[in-house]
């Protein structure tokens, strides 16, 4: 058995445009994630009780359940409530709500790193609580929060096969198709292994990058 | 839910073949993980070069599509593998590149004045390890094996894509017969959810267990 590069070539360019939807699914899903994080963690700051309660379990369950059933889930029973969306949205939607669920602790694991003190100084001040957030909270909270919401998308990047299972024409998609229809998964599976690879590889030092941009002045190394 | 009921031994055969499964990821990512994460931190690079690459590999890369590629480029090569080798293997070696990271970060974890202490004590090299370093690091590795192995348990929702008939694949088939979806799916859902309660439970109560006689109060 060995590998053939003409045909590596051949379908490189069908691979390559999967490769576009694999990208644009993360993306979508990454920015839906930030927001349903949000969402998540301002329940599990709430002060009602029962908001507290119900949002800590949402996440517990997204995180504890497997991303291939939520998508089913989506998938399968959105349309019986008449709510009808398409394969690309409804996986997005579901890599949204699973990895927010990991946003949703990685904002926590921020908020709480902020020095109780803060809080009291920005009161002190007569800040609002919104003021105190936006000008006290916040900017410390969210550096240290980049590399953890870096490795998610990394992450996301790597469960979007995962939505082929619904039919969205990503790349393990289209190397499961071009293998089936050549009865030859050699070369179109390990090039999207590869491209995996390269991807994830390539993620990390722009992660890095927007990690440096956002560190404030002083504790730049 | 009368379709769950009616439907139950298919399902309960699912949860037999899901639990098998991670199990078994369980095992090789645990070997896994001490092989390689022990590896990065030895002196030799024969034997921290092969460790980086592994690791490296099979966190850069999806998970899906090792376990394709097992499943389907492996025999192109002569290797024919059982589905239920082919999952066990992507999944374990796939969270063993993670827990690497896990075994590498808790031996770092403990002081460097507890191994002085025990050549200052003539320990030999392997009786420092086992006998303190190692003990300390369990304490900080038992909860992040625990979150591990909840990923090792959702990850193996995956072996139904390679026609294993695993929890998600049965409750697959059953959706495709019947239109009823939501009593399935949502049954499922739960029941996944019970097991990883049932693993982060376990994982609390070996942290404790290894917490035993721990000073909290010198942090």
């Amino acid at each position: 058995m060995e590998f053939s590069f003409d045909l590596l070539w051949e379908i490189l360019p069908q691979l390559l445009r999967a490769t576009v939807v694999t990208i644009e699914a993360t993306l979508a899903g990454f920015a839906i994630s930030l927001i349903v994080g949000l969402v998540m963690v301002s329940g599990m700051r709430a002060r009602q009780r029962w908001l507290r309660f119900l949002s800590r379990f949402a996440m517990e369950f997204l995180r504890a359940t497997p991303l291939l059933v939520q998508v089913y889930f989506l998938f399968f029973v959105l349309p019986g409530f008449g709510i009808t969306l398409s394969p690309f949205l409804t996986g997005v939607t579901a890599l949204g709500l699973h990895y927010g669920a990991y946003a949703a602790e990685a904002y926590r694991a921020g908020l709480e790193s902020v020095p109780r003190g803060q809080w009291e100084a920005a009161v002190s001040l007569n800040y609002s609580r919104l003021a105190a957030y936006r000008h006290i909270v916040l900017p410390q909270a969210l550096p240290p929060i980049v590399p953890s919401l870096g490795n998610i998308a990394i992450s996301m990047l790597k469960d979007t096969p995962i939505l082929a299972a619904v039919t969205v024409t990503e790349l393990m998609f289209v190397a499961n198709e071009i293998g089936s229809e050549r009865f030859q998964y050699t070369e179109p599976v390990t090039a999207a292994a590869l491209i995996y690879l390269v991807l994830s590889l390539a993620a990390a030092p722009l992660i890095n990058f927007i990690d440096r941009r956002l560190r404030p002045e002083e504790t730049r190394a | 839910m009368q379709i769950v009921w009616e439907y139950r031994q298919l399902l309960l055969g699912g949860v037999r073949i899901t639990l098998i499964v991670t199990v078994l990821a369980a095992v090789v990512a645990v070997l896994m993980s001490f092989a390689s994460g022990l590896a990065r931190e030895s002196r030799h690079r024969i034997l921290r070069v092969p460790a980086i690459i592994y690791v490296e590999l099979f966190r850069g890369t999806s998970l899906l599509a090792q376990l394709f590629w097992l499943f389907f480029v492996l025999p192109s090569f002569g290797i024919e593998l059982p589905a239920l080798a082919c999952g066990v293997l992507a999944i374990g070696l796939c969270n063993g590149a993670y827990g690497s990271e896990i075994v590498r970060g808790a031996l770092r974890s403990v002081p460097r004045g507890q191994r002085e202490a025990a050549i200052a004590l003539n320990y030999s090299p392997a009786q420092s390890f086992r006998l303190i370093v190692l003990p300390q690091a369990a304490r900080v590795m038992a909860p992040l094996f625990g979150s591990l192995f909840i990923e090792i348990l959702k990850a193996s929702s995956l072996v139904s894509l390679i026609t294993l008939p695993d929890l998600t694949f049965q409750a697959k088939n059953i959706i495709l017969v019947h239109l009823n979806t939501t009593a399935v799916l949502s049954t499922v859902l739960v029941v996944y959810f019970v097991i990883a309660l049932f693993i982060s439970g376990g994982a609390q109560r070996i942290e404790r267990a290894l917490s035993r006689g721990v000073d909290h109060t010198a942090g």
